[in-house]
Order: structure tokens, then sequence, then C-alpha cells
């Protein structure tokens, strides 16, 4: 059949190629993609062409991914064209995109083409609720659709909208309108664009300036434009010696370390140290030293010494577990405050104030009793429940009021009481049989022992969060113990960390430890 | 329309003869209604149809000049029974709505309508919600249209033709007695196009005038034996002489050349697509010149059957494009064509999907496989046609399918509805999974992450009426939510009066945030703005009192997440008998920013003391675990990678959206979640008291912060 058709002779019926210019906006609903449409069809219409827009507000319009459609076309001997209202896969000649994974989206719905798309798409996220809600780490891959962009767009136009507009006191449909005239995709002149937003009456100067900013940006050689990659990470040189002369030893300690530990040992110090005091350092520089004596034992070296640099990592972040002094110590220090008034854009002529959110129980008051006095009150039931209706309550406090910032600052004072408490006593327990259960389990598989290092991740948040994590740690670190004479133990005690972090509201964790039992 | 101005739109109504309007069709079809001369106009609101109402709303003055009657109808089937003041009198009128949602409503209505007739033109305007982007179970008005007997126009997709078939459609109702649907798709009334204007029609006969001679005809009232003369009358009489004003005023369209093997009929709204789908195959310009003969039915019911036959005869075969399922017209193009026995094959759901959107791509491939089959001479050398497959099959594209995460819609930033859902999830956690079901309205996105919370929604206003079944005691109880809109629609006695009558159980949540805010914020009985030519701020509790309810519990500001969750628990625990009803009530915050949003940029530029807050995240102190955003959701709650080392997890952050609603200090202190929440209130103009505070309390705290700073021990950044 189709031989036979072949043998026809036939000519092309009719002329096709006269098609309009077809534009497709991606964008979240409410984040002017309706502004930037509008300018464009104005744009054409200005010029004497005949525009049409359609769009599908409906409930995208409450910040889900949403598409805008342009076709623009001359008139021809008075007749108009006819238009078509929905973009078509391998027939849009632009595509805007107000967010990167937007840009992933038009890819995936065929919009964008190497033999004809333009994409303009700014470069800077705004999360998913899947990836903000994610316990752990959810943020979606964006060099995948730069990849992707790679392959598919004729030409692509990509940078930070977002941020050309905030920096111009504008907002991204004004950028993404530079860009679109910088990209030279349209047949109109930048006055053109220029007699579009003139003619909007609002925000005239601020969207101009973003307009123009954003079209020199388009404009400007590429090499004039390189950003700094964020791919090659800097190795940060850990100092020789401080200023404060009670550092000397501890950072010839550090110095000790094999190079690649160094830095992370440095930064845990730090955090050790700001946390508590010097001696609290050593204590943590001690600990780290055993860790490192193990894996020197293990042939570490030929690993990079995963274990003592995981060690450096995790044992810094155990040692300073959160707890009501910390809190109240970071609360109250002049940085935290310059910080938010920075912020905020604090003019002179103006006073900040903050009000904290805090809900202490009775369980944070014992935690910082001494460790006796904090176990009998404990196992005492009914005064602890009595004391628990008193202490547990929300409560406002308003941060830069003399009555609360002194109370907050003599909370945050008791770092010497500390390493008496209750709670330190608690976290100072499981802290040493954590690491005994890493060295031990190292001995028989070194990738094992980093990986119950690791573990540690799991423990995290205050109260209820905090008290979860626990008991996941504990779930996790049980399992381990289960399998830990399997070659591939480390492999599943990876994926039992993972799931254990992804568990907040899926139960993946029960599933996974029932899939152990059923071989090991 | 309480805190939107729609003043430029309402002067687009001013426009006269030869003015050239230009803007979205939905505002045209708003035009187009007073071009014809309408005397009353009433509707509900939704998407797509809200424009239409919201302008009006606005056009008082227009409206009042040429003596149209505007009103807001209550629900769908409140305006279809406007619809009777046509029925007696020569009153033009129209009325409209979201469809099928909103003709599911009317249709008791709309039925006695359409059986006693009418003797003024009455049209009912549906946006047809079908296809990507809608947010209603997806089918076709058509079916209404034939049982109640009402004519559908289906216009091409332009300014023009619309406009022009408005106008013809009165005519059309009043030469057969019988009220028409005009059916606009969702994006073809959000089209922006434009038409050249005529001068607004102001009616002969008034309102007045016809209550001023009120007049009454038994024949016209649905009741034995006129409601079976009524049937014989649409067969004998109005059917007839439908078809003869369609086929008398060329309301259908032909394209193309009269002769050819092959041709295709067409619903109007399909025009423009089917045009691109030929241009892509070569059988088109881009101005409509097509080379295949089209039939355009621009009326979609009755088909015209002397025109379709006349228009198959001596072809091999006819394709019907035709949206949406099941496939009414090809059925009965079939019926017409075998009635008088014309040969050509009738094709269309075999060549074309049976469901979703006709778009230009999916149309151009059924009109290839159909001109394969039965006139590939036409497809001539095949140019390359559109497509995408050789991109999307390429592995780095097939990657993002597993990248690009979903982006489903939520609530906007600072909602008062969220602090109702995160503590109802707080009381999950501590009394366990209740049935939950769930109403229209933006309280619907509790379905999606991060709340996950309802198990149905059963139509507008019928949350509490679906746990009907639920209302027995001794059970866990079952928890129905509904907005203030779907509670004036129709729930204060499908779901309120209800419950209370059959002595229900559970408990009625009903979120009240002063609009009917999904669609577009516009005044509803209970609003608190006033408003000058409405009745509001009749509260919500009256009404639920005043059906008898006796469990009763206001929360007057959702955002106290502790009290809503006291409250819910209490409801779900108390021993008293019958339904127990809370009232969360706060403002919309998308409504409330802007009206309070101009008021506090005046205030500080005339230099008066003025507070604004934001919260912030105070990143040393949140460990990362997120539990936060899964209680909010918030746009402006999101994560950010620190630049630390020590940290694997990105940690919360608040962007400078935020508008102070206090939902994550208020559910992290509930919830005990964590302190790393702050609200930071700047103080613009401040008085002198409060510069004397602060400079007294800053100067003591500035100190003992120098003091504590030179006492740490400072380690070198690395």
């Amino acid at each position: 059949m189709l031989a036979d058709r072949l043998k026809l002779p036939l000519a092309p019926v009719g002329e096709a190629t006269e098609r309009p210019i077809t534009v497709a906006i991606v964008a979240m609903g409410g984040q002017g993609g309706g502004v930037l449409t509008g300018w464009i069809v104005k744009l054409a219409e200005n010029a004497g062409w005949i525009a049409q827009s359609t769009s599908v507000p409906g409930v995208a319009q409450r910040t889900g991914a949403t598409i805008y459609y342009v076709e623009m076309m001359r008139a021809s001997n008075g007749r108009k064209p006819i238009l078509a209202q929905m973009p078509t896969p391998g027939d849009v000649d632009i595509v805007m995109a107000s967010e990167f994974m937007e840009a992933g989206r038009s890819i995936l719905r065929g919009i964008v083409t190497p033999d004809r798309t333009t994409l303009i798409a700014s470069t800077h996220r705004s999360l998913t609720i899947g990836e903000k809600s994610a316990p752990g780490k959810g943020i979606a891959d964006s060099p995948a659709v730069a990849d992707a962009i790679g392959v598919t767009a004729r030409q692509q136009i990509m940078f930070d909208m977002d941020a050309l507009a905030v920096r111009n006191d504008s907002v991204i449909s004004a950028a993404m309108f530079g860009a679109l005239a910088g990209s030279g995709a349209l047949p109109f002149g930048k006055e053109a664009y220029h007699a579009v937003i003139q003619g909007d009456g609002k925000g005239v100067a601020a969207s101009i300036r973003t307009f123009d900013a954003a079209f020199d940006r388009t404009q400007a050689k590429p090499d004039a434009l390189a950003e700094p990659s964020g791919g090659t990470l800097a190795v940060p040189v850990v100092p020789t010696h401080s200023a404060d002369a009670r550092l000397a030893p501890l950072l010839a300690h550090i110095h000790a370390l094999p190079d690649m530990v160094r830095a992370m040992a440095y930064a845990g110090l730090q955090k050790v140290v700001d946390y508590q005091d010097i001696a609290y350092g050593r204590e943590y520089l001690d600990l780290l030293a055993d860790l490192h004596a193990v894996d020197r034992a293990l042939d570490g070296g030929s690993q990079n010494y995963a274990f003592t640099t995981n060690g450096a990592k995790y044992l810094a972040n155990a040692m300073t577990y959160d707890d009501v002094i910390r809190v109240a110590d970071l609360k109250t220090r002049a940085a935290r405050r310059d910080r938010i008034a920075r912020e905020m854009g604090l003019k002179t002529d103006q006073i900040l104030h903050t009000t904290e959110y805090m809900h202490p129980r009775m369980e944070e008051v014992t935690g910082m009793l001494p460790a006796g006095l904090g176990r009998w009150i404990k196992q005492s039931g009914g005064l602890y429940a009595w004391l628990d209706r008193r202490v547990s309550k929300g409560r406002r406090v308003r941060t830069y009021s003399l009555r609360w910032f002194l109370m907050l600052y003599v909370l945050g004072g008791m770092r010497g009481w500390r390493r008496g408490s209750l709670r330190h006593a608690e976290e100072v327990a499981h802290r040493d049989a954590w690491l005994a259960d890493a060295k031990a389990l190292a001995r028989g598989n070194y990738a094992l022992g980093v990986e119950v290092l690791k573990c540690r991740r799991l423990i995290k948040g205050y109260s209820d969060t905090h008290a979860r994590g626990l008991s996941k740690f504990d779930r996790v670190m049980a399992e381990i113990r289960h399998v830990q004479r399997r070659p591939d133990a480390a492999d599943w005690a990876r994926r039992l960390r993972e799931t254990a972090i992804k568990d907040a509201e899926t139960g993946g964790l029960d599933g996974l430890i029932q899939t152990i039992r059923s071989f090991a | 329309m309480a805190e939107r101005s729609f003043a430029r739109e309402v002067e687009h109504l001013r426009l006269g003869e030869g003015d050239v309007f230009k803007g979205e069709a939905i505002l045209a079809i708003t035009k187009g209604l007073l071009q014809s001369g309408v005397s009353y106009v009433g509707g509900y609101q939704g998407s797509p149809i809200s424009h239409l109402m919201d302008v009006l709303s606005d056009a008082k003055d227009v409206l009042d000049e040429l003596g149209v009657n505007f009103q807001s109808s209550a629900n769908e089937s409140t305006a279809a029974a406007m619809l009777s003041a046509s029925v007696m009198y020569p009153l033009r009128g129209a009325v409209a709505w979201k469809s099928t949602v909103g003709t599911n409503v009317a249709s008791d209505a709309l039925a006695n309508l359409a059986s006693g007739g009418v003797t003024g033109g009455a049209m009912v305007i549906v946006g047809e919600d079908y296809g990507e982007g809608s947010s209603i179970m997806q089918e076709r008005t058509h079916a209404f249209a034939m049982k109640s007997q009402m004519w559908l126009l289906d216009p091409r997709p332009d300014h023009g033709a619309i406009v022009d078939l408005i106008e013809k459609g009165f005519q059309l109702s009043e030469a057969s007695n019988t009220p028409v649907m005009l059916q606009v798709r969702v994006r073809t009334c959000h089209m922006h196009g434009s038409f050249t204007c005529k001068d607004n029609v102001k009616p002969a006969f008034t309102i007045g005038d016809a209550l001023n001679n009120p007049r009454r005809d038994l024949s016209r009232i649905v009741l034995p034996p006129a409601a079976y003369e009524q049937e014989q009358e649409k067969i004998t009489r109005r059917m007839p002489a439908a078809i003869d004003f369609v086929r008398d005023h060329k309301l259908n369209e032909f394209f193309g050349p009269e002769a050819g093997k092959v041709g295709i009929v067409l619903q109007g709204g399909m025009y423009n697509n089917v045009i691109r789908a030929l241009q892509y195959l070569g059988l088109s310009d881009a101005y409509g010149n097509t080379q295949v003969p089209l039939y355009v039915m621009n009326v979609a019911y009755p088909m015209i059957d002397t025109e379709v036959a006349a228009f198959a005869a001596g072809k091999d075969a006819v394709l019907m494009v035709e949206e949406g399922q099941p496939e009414y017209l090809e059925q009965a193009l079939n019926t017409v064509l075998r009635r008088r026995d014309i040969n050509a094959r009738v094709r269309g759901k075999d060549v074309l999907p049976m469901g979703g959107d006709y778009t230009a791509h999916v149309i151009m491939k059924g009109i290839q496989t159909f001109l394969e089959d039965h006139d590939s001479r036409l497809l001539g050398n095949r140019p390359p046609v559109p497509d995408a497959a050789d991109i999307l099959s390429d592995p780095r594209v097939e990657k993002l399918k597993s990248v690009v995460p979903g982006r489903p819609p939520g609530l906007c930033t600072g909602c008062p509805e969220r602090p109702i859902f995160a503590a109802m999830k707080l009381v999950h956690e501590e009394l366990g999974e209740h049935h939950v079901s769930a109403d229209i309205g933006c309280h619907l996105f509790s379905i999606l992450p991060p709340f996950n919370l309802g198990a149905t929604t059963m139509g507008f206003g019928l949350g509490p009426a679906s746990t009907s079944a639920f209302g027995g005691k001794g059970n866990k109880r079952s928890i129905a939510v509904m907005g203030d809109g779907g509670f004036w629609h129709n729930g204060l006695t499908s779901g309120i009066g209800n419950a209370v009558y059959n002595k229900h159980d559970g408990v009625f949540l009903i979120v009240d945030n002063f609009y009917s805010s999904a669609t577009g914020g516009q005044d509803i009985l209970s609003s608190r703005a006033e408003n000058k030519d409405r009745s509001t701020n009749n509260p919500i509790i009256d009404a639920v009192k005043g059906v008898g309810a006796k469990w009763v519990r206001e929360v007057d500001r959702t955002y106290d997440v502790g009290k809503m969750r006291a409250t819910l628990k209490e409801a779900l625990t108390t021993t008293q008998e019958g339904p127990k009803i809370i009232i969360a009530s706060s403002e919309c915050m998308l409504n409330k920013q802007r009206r309070v949003k101009p008021q506090v940029a005046r205030r500080i530029k005339d230099g008066k003391r003025t507070v604004k807050e934001r919260f912030g995240v105070d990143e040393d102190v949140c460990t990362g675990d997120h539990a936060c955003i899964r209680l909010s959701g918030c746009p402006s709650l999101s994560v950010k990678q620190l630049d630390d080392p020590l940290r694997d997890d990105p940690v919360a952050t608040i962007d400078n959206s935020c508008v102070a609603c206090g939902n994550c200090g208020e559910v992290s202190e509930a919830a005990a979640l964590c302190p790393s929440f702050y609200r930071a209130e700047v103080i613009h103009n401040p008085t002198g008291w409060d510069r004397f505070k602060e400079k007294l309390a800053m100067g003591i705290i500035r100190m003992l912060q120098g003091r504590r700073d030179t006492r740490r021990v400072a380690m070198e950044a690395a």
C-alpha cells in the first residue's frame, strides 16, 4: 500500500510553512505569569499583529504548576489568523520558565525541541512541598535539568532572574521580559518592550531597570558571565595558630591528624568549643584520637581515613546536643540580633523586637538539674507530673525585653553547670555506647564501622522529634547488630539509615526490617 | 467582590458601536449580554465564570443605566430558577456557572424551565471545565442539553463569533420558546482576543413592566396534564422551530471546498485546533483556508439533520471531531445518515481518543489516520509534522521523569486554614486517625501533602452530608469539613440541618474565611466587609443555632493552634449528643493582604507608629528534621542547605514573602517541636516612649552581650 502511494506524482498541497510565533510560559500559580503573558500580547498588538493568549488558572493559581500560551501572527489582507489554544509538542518557538524545575517539566511536555525552541529559564529554585517536607535531603537534582536543556533547546538563556529582579526592587516577570527581548527571539526592538512596560502604569521605573539589567545580562558574551562554579570545592585551610594562646595545644592535635581529616576536625572542634569551652574541645580531640587509633590499626589510610573523618563530624554533633542552655545562648548573642536586623532591613530610626515561640517541658528542666536530683524527680512520678503541668506550656518570649533577656542570658551562661547535669550524663552514656559500637564493628568490617558513625544523623530535633530520632537510632542499631556478620552488612546499614531518615510518615523502616528478618 | 476592583474591566462594558474590545473572552461574553438587551443576569462564581460575576458586581452604574437586575445567586439552582422570569414575560435573561458541577446543581430548575418553555430569551452560560487543569470531574454538559431539550451553542473560539452567537442565541430561544445554553471551554474563557462592539441595548420591556402586569398560563406549569402536552410541544413545535432558525440564520458554518471524498464535522469549540491540525498536515493555511470540507457545528444540539446529511452525501467518509465522552454527536450523526441511507462512513472516536483534551496534536493524529484510510492522496508528500518523540526518548530527557517533582497546588502563604489542618493532624497523632470528609473550596487542599487529610468530596457544600452514614453513636466520630461558601450554597440545610434532625453524633467543622475565597474572594452572607449593595455580616453561628444545633464552638482566630486542637479534641470526646459544630474563623489572607497592605504603607508614609512583622528561623537552632514543614506547607517556609560540613540536612528558612500569620510559631509551640522560630517585629515611626525603652533595654543588653562575647573562645574561620 505504502509503496503504491509513494509512486503517486504528488506535489505539496498548500502553504503550510506560514505559522504563528508560539510562546509558552510555564510558571507557578500566583507568580506573575499572567502579567508576563499580558505584556507579550501587548507587545505583538502594538506592532499591529494579532495575538491570542490562553491559560487555565483554575486550582493551579494556588501555587501549583501551570502554563500560559501565546500565539501571534500578522493579519493577511484583513484576514485574521486562526490561532491554537494549546502548545503542540515540537512546535513551540519560545518557552519561558519562571523556575528551574518548571523548565524541566516543560521539557517533559515535549514543548522544547532542538529545531526551534528558545528556552528562557530562571535558574532559581522554588522548592516543591515534596522536596521541603522530605525528612533529610529531598531537593531535586538541578544539574539533570541543565543537562536536558543542553540537548533540547535550540537557544538557551539561563540565569537567576528572580535574584536579578530582587536586586532591582522588582518582580521576576520584568526580568523575564528583559531576557525575552535580549534573546532576539521575537522580531521587536527594545523600545517596543519599553513601551509595553511604560503603558502599565505601576512600578514602571523598577520594572524598566530590571528589564534593562536582564536584557544586558542576556546579550553579554557568555565568557563574561562565567559564574563562580559551585563544583570546585576549595579545601579550607586549617589555621596553624590562633590569637588565643589556649588553643595552641588543640591546634597541634589537629595538625597531628592526617590531611584529609583536618578540616572536618577543625570544624568539629570549633563547634564543640563554641558550645562549651576549651576543656570540652580537648575531650572532643581525645575521643577523636581514640577513633583515629582504631582507624590506623585497621589500615584506614587505604580508605582515606573515612572512619576518623566521619567520627570527627558526628562526634562533634553528638557532643553539641541541643539543650536549653544552648538555645538560650544562641538566642542572646549579639551576632544573632545583627543578622535579624540585616534580614529585616532595619533602619536607624526603627526598633526591632523578636518573640520566641518556646514550649519547655519538665523533661528539659530535669535535664538541667544535677544528675542525682534530676533522676530522683524523674522517678517520683506524682511530683514530676505535678511539676510538668506547671512548666509545660507554650511561652512567648520577648527576647529583647529586659526581663526575658536577663532570664535567657542567665540560662545561656549556665555552661559551667552543664557537665554535671542529668542530660549530660545521659548524652555521654549514649555517645560512649555508640562510639564503642562503632569501634567494635569497625574491627570486623571497616565500612560497617563508618556506617554506624553516620547513624548519629538519625538523632536530631527537640522533644518528641528527638525521642523519635533516638528510637529510630536504637532500632537501626539493633538491626545492624543482627546483620553484622554478613559481608554486605555495611550496605544494609546504609539502607537502614536512609530509610529511617525518610521514615517520618511512611513507615518504610518497618518494611525494611521485615525484609531483613526474612533472610537474616 | 470586596478587596479587588474591576473598574478597568467595567469600562469595557461601556464600549459602543464600532469600538474595538480587546481582552478576555469571558468579558466579551459579558459585553455580549448587554448588547443583547438582557433585563436580568444571575449566576454562581467559579472558574472560568468568576470574572463575569466579578465584573458585573462592580458594574452597578452601567447596569442601572440599562435597567439590568444583576445578582450573585445563592447557588446555581437559584440562578437557574431566576430564568423563570422569562417564562411568562418577554424578558431576556442570562445566568452563568461552572459546568458540569453547576449544571448538576441547577438541573432541577432547568428541567422545569425547559419543560414549560420560555417567552423571553433565556440563556445559560456554562464554563465547561474539561481537560488539562480542570478542577472537577470530567463530564459533558451536552448530556443536560439533550435530556431537557435545551439548545446547546458551542461557538468557534473567536470573540466576534461568540458575541454574535449570544445575540442569535436569544433570538433562537425566543423563536423556539426554549432556553439555550452557551458552552465555552476554560481556555476560551481566558482567551485574549478582540471584536468590534455594538451599543448596549436597553430592554424595551422591563422587570417593572412584568411586575406591574402579572401574567399566568396554566399550560406553562409542569403539572399533568400540561407536562405531557409540553413534551409533545417540544417534539412537534419547539425542536422544528429551532432547526429552522439555526438553518435559516446559518448558525453552523461550512468551510473549504464543497466537494470532496471526505469531510470533517466538528464542534465549534474545536475549530481552532482542527485548523492547526490541518495546517500541520499541509491542508490549510494559518488563516483557515482549508482544503478539506468542514462543517462547524456552532450549535452542538440539536443536530441539523438536513445540513449534515447534505454535507455527508456524496462523500466516502466523514470524521466527527467531538471532545469528551460518550460520543453523543457521533451517534446522532450515524442515526441521521442511516435513516436517510447515506453511505458515507462515519469515523470519530475510533481514530480519536474517547476522552481527554483534543489538542491540535491529538486532532492531527486522528485526521492523519482518517485520511490515510479514506483519502491518502490529500496527505501529499507528507511534509514532516511537529514531533517531540525523538527528543523525549533521549536518555537525558528520560532521566528528568524521575527528577522533576510534582507541584500540587496548596494553601497560600498565611492561609488561615493551614493552622486548622495542622491542629487536626496533631489531634490525629493523639487520638488516632478519623474519617474526614472533605468539601469543595480552598480547604480541599488538605487532601494533598503535607496534610493528607480527607477521604472523599461529594460536591460543593456536601462535606457534612457525606458523613450522613457515619452518624451513629458509640464509634469513633467522623469529621466533616465545609467552607463558608459551601455552607451558604446548600450546606446549612443539606449538612447541618440534616445532622441536627437525624441526631448525627459527628464533628462538623465550618471554615469561615469571610469570602468565597477559592472562586476569587467574592462576598457572601457571612462576609465581614460592609457591602453597600448586599447584606453581609450575617454570622454563621446564628444560622447554625437557628436550625437547632446545640454544641457549637467558635474559634475566632484559627492561628491559635492550641485552642483549635483543644476544641477539636473536645468535639471528638464530649459525651453531649447531636452534632458537634465548630466554626473556625479568620480572614482569607490573600484578601486580607489586598486590604491591609496599602493601609500599612500609608500609615508608615504618614509617620504613624506601625509594627511590621515577619517570621524567621534561627538556623543554628534548627536541626533540619522538617517536622514543622510537614505541619505547614506554607509557600514562604522552605529549606536551605547550609555551608557547614558538619550538617547533612538542609534547615528550615522563611523568605520575605512571609506575612507573619504565626502558624509556624504556633505549631511548633503546640506540638512542642523546637524553639527555632521567632517573630521579628520592626516598629516604624516609634514613639518617644518606644525609643526610651529601647535605649534603656538595649544599653544593658549590648553590655551583657559584649561581656559574654569577649569571654567566649573565638576560633578563626578555616
